[in-house]
This record gives C-alpha cells, structure tokens and sequence, in this order.
C-alpha cells in the first residue's frame, strides 16, 4: 500500500510567510485606580451605589465580628465537641471510630499519591482541617495523637504508594473494600463489643448515610435511565417510568416516613435496623433523581454516535458501556454532584424520623437547660461543616470536569 | 460468504456481493425509496450521484441496517439483512461505513478509536489490533495523531481517521455516505486520495458524494438517483458524456 503522506499539503503545517508582522494587543489593564474608576466609580450613579454597599457591608461584619468575637459564648461547641462528630458512641470504644478515619486518611493519602492534582488539594485541605482540629485549645490529648496519626497516614500514603508494585490495584480495592470494614468496624458485629446503631450520631451518621445513598444510588440510577431510554423493552421502560414519576412525585421526608414503618411491614415483622431503613430511603430517593440526570445526559448524546458504533458491530451491550454511557455522565457531572451535595443536605431531615444526626445532635445539645439559649452556636457551627463538606464536593467537581474535558468536541 | 476474488479476474466475471431487489421503504407516509434494485459486484466502485433528498443516503444506510426496509430483499456477502440481530451484527462486521460528520467518539484517543471494535468484536489481542491500527493511521498518513483527541484534528484529518477505524475491522465492504460534505474545501483533496487509494487496493465501494471529479475518475459505475428511485445507471463516460434520461441532463446541467 502506498503512503499517502506524499504531498506535505496534508498535514496543515503552519509555515511563516511574509506579510503584516503581528501586533501586541492594546493594553486592558490600568492598574488598582484604573480599575476602581472603572468598576466602582464610573458614573455618579454607580459612586452612589458604590457608597451604599459599602456601608451596608461595614454595618454587616462590623455586626458579625463583634458578635463572633465578643457576645458569642463558644462554650456550647467547645464543651460538647466530640458529641458533634460521634454522637454518643462509647468513649472507651472511641478508638474504632478513629481507625476507621485513619483507614479513609490513608486512602485518600494513596489516592493523591496516585492521580496528584485535585485528590491532593482534597487531601492536603483534610490535613488542614486535622490541624486546626488539634491546635485548638479545648482538644484532648488522645484526639491530638489521632490527629496527628490521620495526618501522618495521609502524607505517608501520598509518597509510599508509588514505591508499592500494584498500586492502582490496591488503592481501588482499598476504597472498594473500606466502607464494609467501617461498617464492621463501628458496630462490632460479635468480635468487637457491640456498638448498636442508636448510639452512632453526628457528624458520623450524616456522612455514613450520604456515603451510602450516593454510592448506592448511582448504580441503580443508571440502570433506571438507561431502563427508561430503552425502546425494545417497552415493560422494563414503563416499570422504570413509573417507579421515576412515583418517587420524585413524594417529598424526602415522606419517603423517610414510608421507610420507618413500612419496610418493617413488608418484610413480615424481620426487624431492619433504623439506620438501615432510612439508608434504603435516601437510597432510592436518590436513584429516581439521578435517573433523571443520566438521561438527560444519554439523550444529550448525537445520533451519530449511536450509529457509528453500531456501524462498526458493537453489540448494545458494548455500545451502552463504551461509547454511550462514558460520554452521558460526563456530560451531566455538574447535575450529579448538585444531587449528591443535595442528598448529603438532605440528610439533615433523618433528625425527624428520630436518628441523632449533626443537626439532630445540636437540636439535642440546645435543649440542654445548661445551653439554654445557645442555638446561634450551634446551628452556625453545624452550618459551617455542612458547608466545608459540601464546597469541598463542588470544587472537585469542577476540578473533575475541567480535566476531563480533553479532546471535547 | 464468498470466496476471495482474483483480481484479474474481469469485473463482469465476478460474483455480486450486495444484491438489493425492490427495496420499498418509507419514513411515516413519505415514500423515500421506491423499487430500487441493484447488484454490486466485489471490488467494484459504485458512486451514487442524485440530488439532495433523493434517498441516496437512506439507501446506502439500508446496507448495514441503519435504516429499516418494510418492503424487498437486501443480501451483503450472502447474509440477508433481517430483523435478526446476530445477522445484522455479522454484516456489520463486513461491511465499514464512513460518515458525512465524522462521528468519531470525542472521549478516546485515535488508537483508541480505531482498535475498540477489533479488540471486543474480532476479539484481537490488543497488541495486534494497536499493530494494524498503527499501519492504517500510516496508510492515510497521520500516524503521528495516534494519540491526541478527535477534537485535537482538523477535519480532514477526523475524516482519515474514520477511514481508518471503518478498515480496521477488514470489512469486505466499504459504505461512504458524503464522506467530503462537511468539509472545508482543502480538506476535500486529501480525503479522496485516501479513497482513491483504497478504490485502487480492489475494496468493494459504494460511495454517496457531489465530488463529480471523483467520480469520474475512480467508479466502475455511476448511480442517479432522484426522489427515491434509480433513473439512471452507467459507466461515468455514459452518463457524464451521454446521458440518456432527462432527469439525468436536468442534474447535470444543475451541478456542471
């Protein structure tokens, strides 16, 4: 076969020619004045505005700060602080909690060992947070020592795991495998003492049951999608339409009602686990919404696609998992993430159905007399993990999309 | 199927290896082809000509079932194409396709895209399917984008590629349905020459465009069609320098 590369045409390559000699562009910037004329004072309208803003945003921190820093009393946070992330988990049997965040320190230490970039910024803030946790001055000694191990396990994981042959291997099994042993780990299960569910709480039980609905969720929502798009299996298709349509039709928290007393019907007296009964809630609320996210992203996909892939032989089966599926949920990752910082929220409303999550835990730590009064605290400290946890899941999800955008259309 | 042919073997010599026989079809009420029968011998370059919304492309999409037909007999390298989908899929092995708009999947690389169906189709070893795709990015001579993005690649070079990913499976048949219309103008030469090439290597081609040119050049035979029917078949002298119907004067005084 002849090279058809003869001809140099082909290749498009940029050869300098003769001609106008390229000029800079003019200057944009006009230094600190400039801009500030530009943006805050370019007419005498917008100076007023200017004026009013600032004042209003003077009066806003001057009022924050003094209260912050003065009238607050912090001692509703410091006094109960390990309440807030455990709940009333045994103190003696405090250390299987702290195993357990070293096991997930460790991981994402292999983790940014690994892929670098954003599970190092993810991993490098968590070492952050670990450090101002135990610079504070209400820390025990013992929470010091684990923090400073969940650090150490961190960095350590980040240079070690390039060092150890399968790497990739062990730190996907490691995630893989770590929440059951978690899960092993906080209740015992026989061979530790048994810590049942109703003393996990906090911070704890927020992340376990979110972890569990978005984990669980994304499976089965990508089957629903993909049940609700197919056109030759027309009962799958109208199972999976109903079961959509049903769910996102009924609230969070009647759902969360649903499951505390009529999965126990159902399963003919079998006692399930409260814990347990509303991961399966949040579980298949989650599913229904994020189906509707990946279908928006599978009907975003052209048709050429589609028959490109069938052109060459590809099955259905290989056509769905190669060519489609790869380029719906990267189209839809921004939705994704909005349903799992949404699901992570929403966890909130567990505190209803009577399980002591962060923010049942705080409801519970104000309507102690000795706090009496003490809500602000509390709800804004809570409000600030929520936030912390749910920004930190944004930013990576923008970090995600930006780096894979390689080769977009 | 059919044996290996001999190339020297003259063309009228050898056995037909599509058969189309009254293909009716119709999107909804529209009638979009009407009675089109037509054999194409192996090794044989069959350019289809006709003006826009004729059903030439519907009818090159019948071939690998891209289009359902409800009425006729369609039969690719003696497999009749059917509602079966194991059927369907073996022609499809037979048979590449090459697009107006590429259609090269945006989230692998080149190498990725040309090996994927002889990895999990022919099931090659990996090595083997990344040693052709290599000789095929070198046959139509960019053997140096193996591993940038489909966006990373002009147009032309996009429309190599898929040439490539259609050869890489070895298909019997190759199906090009506008191969140069979404492209810019010197794009277009450096398509060709890959498809003049391959016309050269003794591929069995059916190949839709408006590249006159072309198609006088390299087709053994020359199609028109116009509102879903065949007006006119012949070698390119025929029906360039003589045409017989007047539909076909019509189009060509149009295009010429």
């Amino acid at each position: 076969m002849g090279n058809l590369n003869d001809e140099k045409a082909i290749n498009h390559v940029h050869t300098p020619v003769e001609g106008t000699p390229d000029k800079e562009p003019p200057k944009t910037s006009v230094g600190v004045l400039g801009w500030l004329k530009e943006n805050l004072f370019s007419s005498w309208f917008n100076t007023i505005l200017t004026f009013i803003f600032a004042w209003i945003l003077y009066v806003l921190i001057k009022g924050t700060l003094s209260w912050v820093f003065l009238s607050a009393d912090w001692n509703v946070i410091t006094k109960n602080f390990a309440l807030y992330f455990v709940g009333q988990y045994p103190k003696e049997e405090i250390w299987r909690v702290w195993t357990s965040l070293s096991i997930v320190s460790l991981l994402f230490g292999f983790s940014s060992g690994l892929w670098k970039g954003t599970v190092r910024q993810l991993s490098v803030t968590l070492s952050v947070i670990y450090a101002i946790i135990a610079v504070m001055p209400f820390i025990t000694g013992e929470s010091r020592v684990w923090l400073g191990i969940n650090i150490l396990f961190i960095y350590a994981g980040m240079f070690a795991i390039s060092k150890i042959p399968k790497h990739k291997v062990i730190t996907i099994t490691g995630w893989l495998i770590s929440f059951p042993v978690i899960i092993f780990m906080l209740h015992g299960f026989g061979v530790f003492s048994e810590v049942s569910t109703n003393l996990w709480g906090g911070l704890l039980l927020t992340v376990l049951i979110a972890t569990v609905a978005i984990v669980a969720s994304f499976p089965i929502g990508v089957l629903l999608a993909l049940g609700r798009m197919s056109s030759k299996l027309p009962i799958i298709r109208w199972v999976c339409i109903a079961y959509i349509e049903l769910i996102r039709g009924v609230p969070l928290i009647t759902i969360l009602f649903m499951a505390q007393l009529m999965i126990p019907l159902f399963m003919g007296g079998i006692n399930i686990d409260n814990v347990l009964r509303v991961m399966i809630g949040a579980t298949l609320f989650t599913a229904a919404y994020l189906a509707e996210n990946v279908r928006g992203g599978l009907q975003s996909i052209p048709r050429g696609q589609h028959e490109a892939a069938q052109a060459l032989g590809l099955n259905s089966t290989y056509r769905t998992t190669f060519i489609i599926l790869p380029q719906a949920l990267r189209a839809v990752i921004p939705a994704i993430v909005g349903q799992c910082i949404s699901m992570f929220k929403d966890t909130a409303l567990v505190a209803i159905v009577g399980l002591i999550d962060l923010l049942g835990i705080a409801q519970t730590i104000v309507a102690n007399p000795k706090f009496l009064g003490k809500q602000m605290e509390a709800y804004l400290f809570i409000a600030l993990i929520y936030w912390v946890i749910s920004y930190s899941m944004s930013y990576a999800s923008r970090r995600l999309e930006k780096n894979l955008g390689v080769g977009e259309r | 199927m059919l044996e290996e042919f001999k190339s020297d073997t003259p063309l009228e010599e050898r056995e037909d290896i599509i058969v189309c026989k009254n293909i009716n079809k119709w999107f909804g009420k529209l009638h979009v082809l009407k009675d089109v029968s037509l054999n194409v011998k192996q090794g044989e370059v069959v350019v289809i000509l006709g003006p826009s919304g004729s059903g030439k492309s519907t009818f090159i999409r019948t071939i690998n079932a891209l289009e359902e037909i409800q009425e006729g007999e369609i039969v690719v390298d003696g497999i009749n194409v059917s509602h079966d989908v194991q059927d369907i899929e073996a022609i499809r092995k037979e048979t590449g396709m090459v697009f107006q708009q590429f259609n090269l999947f945006p989230h692998m690389t080149i190498l990725k895209n040309i090996t994927l169906a002889p990895i999990w189709v022919r099931k090659w070893p990996r090595a083997k399917a990344e040693k052709i795709a290599m000789e095929l990015l070198e046959r139509v001579g960019i053997p140096e984008q193996a591993h940038k993005y489909p966006g990373q690649l002009s147009g032309g070079q996009q429309q190599r590629v898929a040439i490539a990913r259609a050869l890489a499976m070895q298909p019997k048949i190759m199906l090009f349905d506008e191969p140069t219309s979404a492209l810019d103008p010197e794009m277009i030469k450096e398509v060709l020459d890959v498809m003049r090439e391959l016309a050269k290597s003794g591929m069995t081609m059916l190949v839709v465009t408006h590249e006159m040119g072309f198609a006088r050049e390299v087709a053994d035979r020359i199609v028109l069609f116009d509102n879903g029917e065949i007006i006119e078949t012949g070698s390119p002298e025929e029906l360039f320098d003589n045409p017989k119907h007047e539909r076909t004067k019509l189009f060509l005084s149009q295009i010429l």
